[in-house]
Formats: structure tokens, C-alpha cells, sequence
């Protein structure tokens, strides 16, 4: 395997030093940028999230990031508000969006708001899920869902079925957060790195 | 299914974690992230850091040890204590803290809670609620249970959920360090009137507690401190004994 170049996407958003951290601990050495060549250059490109989907794409756009994140053709893995983003739109804040994955983003309307917590992954499919158990436990906070759709890749239930992961081409995503899910987590990382 | 949550409480003094009983005659037990890698490991669903003596002697937590705790442990923590501005909310989500409790500023300065939610989002923010039940009022106290306010309990945690609180941490002053079990009734009451996931605190004293609250008091998670700290409960050994009882739990 050629040499891993690994980028975190820098932006306005909280948890990117998490992110940064998980990769630590499998013994990876991630570069966090935002610069646009060296986003291009990397072999893998990971763009996590926690925040808000308006002023975070506001933020993208002004920097010709929107473009750059779309034209991507080595593995990328979204994460959370970044799978989110790939989609076409998100209710939160009416927020037109990157339109990786032709679907959208919708705010969860019963249960308690943020789901947060271990849900357990359902109907696993491709390489992000390798080498898991059934039923794994996964640790989720977001207060707006996808719905599961022709992309889905992992599922789990709050109230309706949802999107637990995506997959479109080189785009993965995931709703839950790898960097936070204990083994399991790290298994997904790891998976991706070697993808 | 969304799994109930347990959360061993590692109360940090001068950076060793320590647990007072009811508050007071507080025990050095031990390094803030051996502890918590331990705790991880036994299948721990989150981890809950509190500087009990922030608020109190005006100190600010550590951002060294929320940053090591980040770099060690891959589970969410939140770290409570000494949130006294939007600075301090800020500086603890650079160190890597998942999610934030404010407890006494909160009570002194309630917009502090709608600009942290505004800011970080209501996901960050966790309040915690002491509470004392005094002639059938419940009292909401503050400073680490040292000072009575004029508010009451369900009020209190209303509006901060209206303000933007994203989960509600609520230690029942009579019930803590008494390990008869939780406050379930309070519990039920905060957990069926407000729309965000609630922690229950204080009382833990069996693994039946823990059944009570996620059943009685419909808790989303329970949290504990010296029933874990000193052994009488092993979290692998609660997790099986509630996996019995048909509660959703982590395996």
C-alpha cells in the first residue's frame, strides 16, 4: 500500500482535535488544513463535524472548499455534521449543500432531541464495516437525521430507521462518531485508512 | 435501539480524582485518566469529569487535563466545574471535551446557558441541577450544594432546557451518598416533561437503582461515583444484571 497521507479538513467546527486523537492512538499522523492543494494531495480525506449546517457551508464556500470536497476522488469519510453537508439540502438553517449524496437532511420531530448516545448498527454493509460484530454499538449526538435511502450503508432505529453510514463512489459517511466509539470506532477508522 | 447509558462520576480535586460523601470528607482515590482508561475499558458509556472545588475557590479546570483525557480515552466525557464564562466553555472544547456542564453559573448568570447553546450548540451543553427537597419544595442549591437559591427544581430545569440545554444532570442532595437508590419520582417528573435526555445522580447504591431509575424515573443514563470507585459495583456485572432486566444497554 502506497504511503497513507491522511487530511482532517480544518474548519469552524468543534471536535476536530478528536478526531485527530483517535488517529493517534491507531499510531496515524493526520494533517489538519484547510489549504486546498494539500487537501487534494492526500490519499484520504477525512471531513468531521460538530456545529451548524448554514454557517458551516458559508464558511466552505468563501473558501472554495465546497468545490474542492466535491471534485475529490481519493476516499473520503464525513463525519456526523460532514455527512450531513454531502447531502443536497438540511433542514437546519434551509442550508443548500454539497450534493455528494442526492438527499436530505431532516430534523428529528419526536423522541428526545439531540439522539444521543450508543445505538446499535444495523444491516452493515461494504468496508467501512469490516471485521465488526453484529449489532455493534455505535455513540451518536445530532439533533437532524437522513433517512435511510438508496446510499445507506448502516442503520439504526430512533423512533424511524435512519442513516447510521452512507457510501456513494469514494464518499463515505457516517452520522455517528468513529473517534468516540470505542473499539468499535477504531475498528471503522482503521478500516477506512486502509482502504 | 438507543442503549441507557452509565457514567462513572470521577470528582477531580487538585487533578486525583476524590468522592465525598454528601459532599464532604473528601478521599484522594486516584490519576483522572488511568481512571477513566479503566472505566473505558470495564464498558463505560461516557465518563463524567467535575472539578468539585472550581466554582468554589474560583479556579479554572485544567485544559492540561482535559486535553490528556481527549488524547487517551475513546469514549465522550464531559468535564463540569469552573464554567464561568463562554471563554472557559471555549477553551474546554479546544482541549477536546465532548460536552461541557454548568452548574452554579449557570444559577448566577442564566444567559450564560442560551450563549454556550448558541455558540457550541445544545449537544455541548449539559446542566447540572443539586437539588434538596426542603418541606416539600425542591430547592435547587448551588456552589457544590453549599448555597440554597430561591429556585425550584422543574422550574429551574425548564428553562434551561428552553435556553438551550441539551441534557439535564440531576443530583438529588437527600439521595446522594446515601446509596438507597435515585430520586425516581423527581426523575420521571423532568424526564416526561422535558424533551432532552436526563442523567440521573445521587444514590446509587445496587445494581436495582440503576433499574429503578431507567424504569421509575425513565433516566437516559445513570451516574455514579463511589459504587464504581471502591468495586461494589463492576460495570460489566451492572450491564449483565440490567441486560436481564430487558433494559437496552451497551454490550
Amino acid at each position: 500500500m502506497q504511503e497513507n497521507n491522511i487530511v482532517i479538513i480544518k474548519y469552524n467546527a468543534g471536535n476536530i482535535r478528536s478526531v485527530d486523537f483517535a488517529l493517534r492512538r491507531l499510531g496515524i499522523n493526520a494533517e489538519i488544513t484547510g489549504d486546498s492543494d494539500r487537501i487534494r494531495a492526500a490519499s484520504k480525506v477525512i471531513f468531521p463535524g460538530v456545529g451548524e449546517a448554514s454557517g458551516t457551508m458559508e464558511y466552505l464556500r468563501l473558501r472554495g472548499l465546497d468545490v474542492v470536497i466535491r471534485r475529490l476522488t481519493q476516499p473520503v469519510l464525513g463525519i456526523c455534521l460532514g455527512m450531513q453537508l454531502m447531502c443536497n439540502f438540511s433542514e437546519e438553517g434551509d442550508t443548500e449543500c454539497l450534493g455528494i449524496f442526492d438527499t436530505s437532511v431532516l430534523k428529528f420531530i419526536t423522541g428526545k432531541v439531540p439522539h444521543m448516545g450508543w445505538n446499535a448498527l444495523e444491516n452493515t454493509k461494504g468496508p467501512l464495516f469490516r471485521k465488526l460484530g453484529r449489532g455493534s454499538y455505535v455513540y451518536y449526538v445530532h439533533s437532524y437525521y437522513i433517512p435511510e435511502n438508496k446510499y445507506t450503508t448502516a442503520s439504526s432505529i430512533y423512533s424511524d430507521r435512519f442513516s447510521g453510514a452512507m457510501q456513494h463512489d469514494n464518499f463515505f459517511a457516517t452520522q455517528f462518531h468513529p473517534e468516540k466509539s470505542g473499539s468499535t470506532g477504531e475498528q471503522i477508522l482503521k478500516n477506512f485508512i486502509s482502504l | 435501539m438507543l442503549a441507557k447509558r452509565i457514567i462513572p462520576c470521577l470528582d477531580v480535586l487538585d487533578g486525583r480524582v476524590v468522592k465525598g460523601v454528601n459532599f464532604i470528607n473528601l478521599k484522594e482515590i486516584g490519576d483522572p485518566v488511568e481512571q477513566g482508561a479503566w472505566y473505558s475499558d470495564q464498558g463505560a458509556d461516557e465518563l463524567v469529569y467535575l472539578d468539585i472545588t472550581a466554582t468554589h475557590e474560583k479556579r479554572k479546570l485544567l485544559a492540561g487535563l482535559v486535553r490528556r483525557v481527549a488524547e487517551n480515552i475513546n469514549i465522550p466525557f464531559t468535564v463540569g466545574g469552573g464554567v464561568n464564562h463562554i471563554q472557559d466553555a471555549d477553551a474546554l472544547l479546544s482541549a477536546g471535551a465532548d460536552k461541557i456542564s454548568v452548574n452554579s453559573a449557570a444559577l448566577m448568570n442564566p444567559a450564560l446557558v442560551d450563549q454556550i447553546a448558541k455558540s457550541f450548540g445544545s449537544q455541548f451543553l449539559v446542566v447540572a441541577i443539586d437539588a434538596k427537597n426542603v418541606d416539600g419544595r425542591w430547592v435547587v442549591y448551588r456552589n457544590g450544594g453549599r448555597l440554597a437559591t430561591d429556585r425550584e427544581l422543574f422550574e429551574w430545569a425548564s428553562e434551561v432546557w428552553m435556553r438551550g440545554a441539551g441534557e439535564i444532570l440531576f443530583t438529588s442532595m437527600d439521595h446522594d451518598g446515601v446509596k438507597n437508590g435515585y430520586a425516581c419520582r423527581e426523575l420521571a417528573m423532568i424526564s416526561d416533561t422535558l424533551p432532552i435526555p436526563v442523567i440521573a445522580s445521587g444514590g446509587a447504591g445496587a445494581p436495582e437503582h440503576f433499574l429503578e431509575a431507567f424504569r421509575e424515573g425513565k433516566a437516559d443514563a445513570a451516574l455514579a461515583a463511589s459504587v464504581f470507585h471502591y468495586n461494589e459495583i463492576t460495570i460489566p456485572e451492572l450491564k449483565k444484571y440490567l441486560k436481564d432486566h430487558d433494559i437496552p444497554v451497551r454490550a
